[in-house]
């Protein structure tokens, strides 16, 4: 089975788990992205069909939340806190050192799509900030070069 | 003889190493034949501590911190001797600690969060228990009693809004626990989650109780995969104990929690916002009335309440209303969990009666900055409370005197910034902020965000030859985002962005203001 079709039968098996959960749509697009690593296109129409909602309604809901990708991340997701409690200590200089090392700007991949740059406004790590997460797991008192460590050694792994 | 060890599970403590010092520990304690049983337990929120490993003794626990795996073979050949560097002396005696009140926050840090038998021994469900032999009217009278108001920020009288839940008949009713933590600065109900969450399973029943609703929801944002995991474990354990489930302790009650995850917006963490979310939609405002209380989740009559308002419920009914009440000032009655986050020197969670002065929180808890410069401004309530400057540093930490110095106390965050900070370029992330994570449904929030960065940058850069009335022009503007917007998203983010004017007008290339004591480091 090609790696489309398969993922069109995870969509399809993780909409039914759900489909008649009141409020389904989120938990069915968390669903989806958690196995996939983004919603891809094809998902539209299938969920569409079966919350009876529009296709419209529900690239509108994927398009609202910053949680939800459209196109595949990297092999890894770093977010960088850049809310208050991390730019004051050094969140905004973090920030810079990581578009440099990745290669890439926010929001992006970089080339050798190893890791996917993403803002996020909070991980409740305010107390010992900045804080990172890679994947699920979060990092606090990252500096450059304990960035540059991390980054390192989650580096080829999954 | 076995020695008892704990290292917490907490996810700052993760973040800086924890996994790997239990780890260490295991490693280290199996090649030397000693015999340790590892609990992983809650964090204190002694956070500049953490990891913070502690041993139980006759006398009570022992503290040692900040652990690295390095230290562990010393801690282990030693017997986590008193003598060792990291040791911190009893944990409770640690002044951080001692100093503080704690009621909501009694058992975190102590149990194992997913113990349920931990829970039990150290007074958890003791509110359920008192509640099932009350009357709905009755338990919501306890709550109304203690004085609890919305710790999520707004401060709306629990009570008052549980007693419209009960009085509006429905079929259905629902209990949401707004879990969707995004202040900046704040993470008591991660703490909560992570390190207690029998103790949010436990105040939800009891609203649901209290109400008669039979469903509940906690919505908890995307960022927090620990405390979902730990609540998710935390739910199957209660409802295979009969705590949860459709005979509560063979009461003929029925109560059901299910998690849901956010998404990353932060307009969600508005009540309204958050309900068309758990009902799958955009996450954008509603416009009240109807309030929730009447018809809120799928148009049903559902209580609505932040983490610690839910989570401070099982101690107001198992100690009473009195009891709770006698903690506090004027109308902020019991305790509040402040979290101290930012440049500070010893960030952590302080749980202290209203009343204390910011202060002592900054400076006696937090012991100023982690640079070690001087302590340039304070946010207080997360991305929309005001800073604050030096000189209203004896404000009384109570929502009405917040509210008088034209600030809010919010969720009980408390950011601190040293004298590095550029207050114009705050000001202008607030409104960048803003302009990010407006729902969009309102006018004044969606376009007045991006035409206040458009103003600051005009006044950041100087070129501007009117710069006094493009500073008109921006407080205008405040005005009406506060007076024009729906929701606190557009209506509050005039809060930094007008404190920060007004405290630090030289950061904008103004005259210095006569508010701002002159402690500013050259």
């Amino acid at each position: 089975m090609s790696a489309k079709l398969a993922a069109v039968e995870h969509i399809k098996a993780i909409i039914e788990q759900w489909r008649t959960a009141p409020g389904a749509l989120l938990p069915i697009l968390h669903g989806i992205q958690d196995q996939l690593g983004h919603v891809p296109a094809a998902a539209v129409p299938l969920i569409a069909a079966a919350l009876k909602l529009s296709r419209a309604e529900v690239h509108g809901v994927i398009s609202f939340y910053h949680h939800f990708r459209q196109q595949p991340p990297g092999r890894h997701v770093v977010r960088i806190c850049r809310a208050e409690a991390c730019q004051a200590v050094g969140a905004e200089a973090l920030a810079a050192h990581a578009q440099v090392a990745l290669g890439c700007d926010f929001h992006h991949t970089g080339e050798d799509g190893e890791y996917r740059l993403e803002p996020v406004y909070c991980l409740g790590q305010c107390a010992r900030g900045p804080a990172v997460m890679i994947d699920d797991e979060p990092h606090a008192l990252v500096t450059p070069a304990r960035f540059d460590a991390l980054t390192a050694a989650t580096r080829g792994g999954k | 003889m076995t020695l008892t060890v704990f290292v917490p599970r907490d996810s700052t403590a993760l973040a800086l190493g924890a996994d790997a010092v239990a780890a260490a520990l295991q490693a280290e304690a199996r090649r030397r034949g000693v015999p340790i049983r590892l609990v992983r337990n809650g964090s204190r929120g002694l956070f500049w501590l953490e990891p913070l490993v502690e041993i139980a003794s006759p006398a009570g626990r022992i503290a040692f911190g900040p652990v690295t795996p390095e230290d562990i073979p010393g801690l282990i050949e030693t017997r986590f001797s008193s003598a060792h560097p990291r040791c911190l002396g009893a944990t409770e005696e640690i002044p951080y600690l001692k100093r503080q009140q704690r009621l909501t926050f009694a058992r975190v840090g102590i149990t194992d969060p997913l113990s349920l038998a931990d829970y039990l021994a150290h007074d958890g469900y003791r509110g359920l228990t008192r509640a099932l032999e009350l009357d709905p009217a009755a338990i919501v009278g306890e709550v109304a009693d203690a004085g609890l108001r919305g710790r999520g920020g707004a401060a709306f009288p629990t009570g008052v809004k549980w007693r419209t839940v009960l009085a509006t008949s429905a079929e259905q009713k629902y209990v949401v626990c707004n879990a969707d933590e995004g202040d900046s600065g704040t993470f008591s109900d991660r703490m909560v989650m992570e390190d207690d969450p029998f103790m949010l399973i436990e105040g939800m029943s009891i609203a649901g109780l209290a109400v008669g609703a039979t469903r509940g929801f906690i919505y908890v944002r995307s960022e927090y995969p620990h405390a979902i995991a730990a609540l998710d474990q935390a739910i199957g354990i209660a409802t295979d104990n009969g705590y949860l489930g459709d005979d509560i302790l063979d009461s003929g009650k029925s109560f059901r929690i299910e998690v849901r995850k956010a998404a990353g917006a932060y307009v969600c963490g508005e009540e309204t916002a958050l309900l068309e979310s758990l009902e799958g939609r955009r996450g954008i405002v509603r416009a009240k009335p109807p309030l929730p209380a009447v018809s809120g989740l799928f148009g049903r009559p559902t209580v609505i309440n932040n983490v610690i308002s839910l989570a401070t419920v099982p101690i107001i009914l198992a100690r009473g209303a009195n009891f709770y009440r006698d903690y506090g000032v004027g109308r902020s009655r019991g305790t509040l969990p402040f979290q101290l986050a930012g440049n500070v020197l010893r960030g952590g969670l302080v749980e202290r009666a209203f009343g204390l002065t910011l202060r002592e929180l900054v400076h006696d808890f937090g012991g100023g900055t982690r640079s070690g410069r001087p302590i340039r401004a304070v946010q207080v309530g997360g991305p929309l409370g005001a800073y604050l400057p030096e000189s209203q540093f004896d404000t009384i930490l109570d929502y009405e005197a917040l509210a008088n110095r034209g600030a809010v106390l919010g969720h009980g965050g408390v950011v601190l910034f040293d004298d590095g900070v550029d207050m114009a370029r705050q000001a202008r992330y607030a409104m960048e902020f803003c302009a990010i994570e407006s729902c969009g449904k309102c006018t004044p929030c969606r376009i007045g965000s991006t035409r206040g960065v458009e103003l600051i940058d005009r006044i950041i850069s100087g070129d501007s030859p009117r710069i006094g009335q493009q500073i008109a022009l921006l407080r205008d503007l405040c005005a009406t985002m506060t007076h024009g917007s729906l929701c606190a998203m557009g209506g509050m983010t005039p809060y930094p962005v007008l404190s920060a004017l007004d405290h630090f007008p030289e950061d904008f290339g103004l005259a210095e203001s006569a508010s701002k004591l002159p402690t500013r480091a050259a």
